[in-house]
């Protein structure tokens, strides 16, 4: 899958290296704004209640 | 001959046979091997080599994908296979890592925001009307029941022994949502020096661990509510001389760990089920998980109401607890 994010990429070795660390901030930035927010609740070890 | 050999030498480093060169410079590998069988030099020797060295390169090619067509295309897909399975897992170890890191620090920077968002509105509140505060109970018009609306802020918490710095806005309820702004409080449970019980559950770790070091209140120790018009001192239950939780005539200690069932704690008199018995005293319990980093029992810390509440106006610093540590 990575070598072949690496081949589509254009712009030559530059443009490989921009382009891979956009997509990582990209998915980063998914992860960590949507994903974990979401899953989180769904996890058992934030209960700090007792209920 | 040596000339030739350190000609060849040079070639050889540059990759392939060079067909722009003389071929009496070129090939050292053939010439040697080939001086034995047929006498160097001569253009008929040559043109014999070189005929050689055309046919064997396309022989050798083909030898080599009739290969990779065969047996060896199996072992190609398990090493795609292979590779694959080791992206994957790398991937998802990676995914668990920022998801740690996510927990312990990114959580901070968002409920630390949130906190500050919180005190702005809350300040501003008090500072508008702080006639519709609802810690002040039963002048509601509504009689007396406190209701604040989920999420919203109605009163700070500071523990002088954390630092002069630990102030955090409380929120009211418990859900996931509010835990992520702060400290929340127990719906139903006492507002801030009512009698009662008024409760609230903070997180350990992550979401601006709040409650982090809950384990060292020891007895005695002040935490301070403050609301629109007061000042609330708590003191931890227990011996504040032997450090022994357990002293309170109550019966009540002042640190326990208990089962995340163990909803007694909350109630009006901590640990008391009776709901007829009323309570006759204001308590404040604190409840985070146990141990760090788990959810498998709850920290409980309770602590009783320290002499009546300061009027704000009259110690705009805050009570002398504050200074304590």
């Amino acid at each position: 899958m990575y070598t072949w994010i690496w081949r589509i990429l254009p712009g030559g070795l530059p443009g490989k290296v921009v382009g891979s660390l956009v997509l990582i901030a990209a998915v980063t930035a998914l992860l960590l704004f949507v994903v974990f927010p979401w899953v989180e609740p769904m996890l058992p070890y934030n209960d700090i209640t007792v209920e | 001959m040596s000339k030739h050999g350190a000609d060849g030498e040079s070639m050889r480093t540059d990759g392939t046979q060079d067909a722009g060169r003389g071929w009496e410079n070129a090939q050292p590998i053939p010439e040697s091997y080939e001086s034995q069988a047929a006498p160097p030099g001569g253009r008929h020797g040559a043109h014999h080599r070189k005929a050689r060295g055309r046919d064997s390169t396309p022989a050798k090619a083909v030898r080599g994908s009739a290969a990779s067509r065969g047996p060896r295309s199996n072992r190609d897909l398990v090493r795609t296979g292979i590779r694959g399975l080791g992206q994957t897992l790398i991937t998802f170890g990676l995914i668990v890592l920022l998801f740690v890191v996510y927990e312990l620090f990114v959580t901070d920077i968002f409920t630390n925001q949130r906190q500050e968002e919180l005190t702005e509105e809350l300040l501003q509140n008090w500072e508008d009307d702080p006639a519709l505060d609802p810690t002040l109970g039963p002048d509601l018009p509504g009689g007396g029941l406190p209701t604040v609306p989920l999420g919203d802020g109605f009163a700070r918490i500071r523990i002088p022994v954390f630092g002069g710095d630990y102030v955090k806005v409380v929120v009211e309820g418990t859900d996931p949502d509010e835990l992520l702004q702060g400290p929340g409080h127990y719906v139903d449970s006492a507002m801030p020096g009512e009698l009662g019980n008024f409760a609230l559950a903070g997180h350990r770790v992550g979401k601006g661990s709040p409650f982090l070091d809950l384990d060292r209140l020891l007895p005695g120790n002040a935490i301070v509510i403050e609301t629109a018009e007061t000042w609330f001192t708590y003191r931890v239950m227990g011996d504040p001389a032997s450090g022994d939780y357990d002293t309170d005539p109550s019966g009540i200690p002042g640190q326990e760990i208990v089962s995340p069932e163990d909803v007694e704690v909350v109630f009006p008199i901590p640990g008391v089920s009776d709901t007829d018995v009323e309570p006759t005293a204001a308590y404040l319990t604190l409840t985070t998980c146990h141990p760090k980093f788990s959810a498998a029992q709850r920290l409980i810390v309770h602590a009783v109401l320290d002499g009546p509440g300061l009027p704000r106006a009259d110690f705009p610093d805050g009570p002398p607890a504050l200074t304590e540590n």
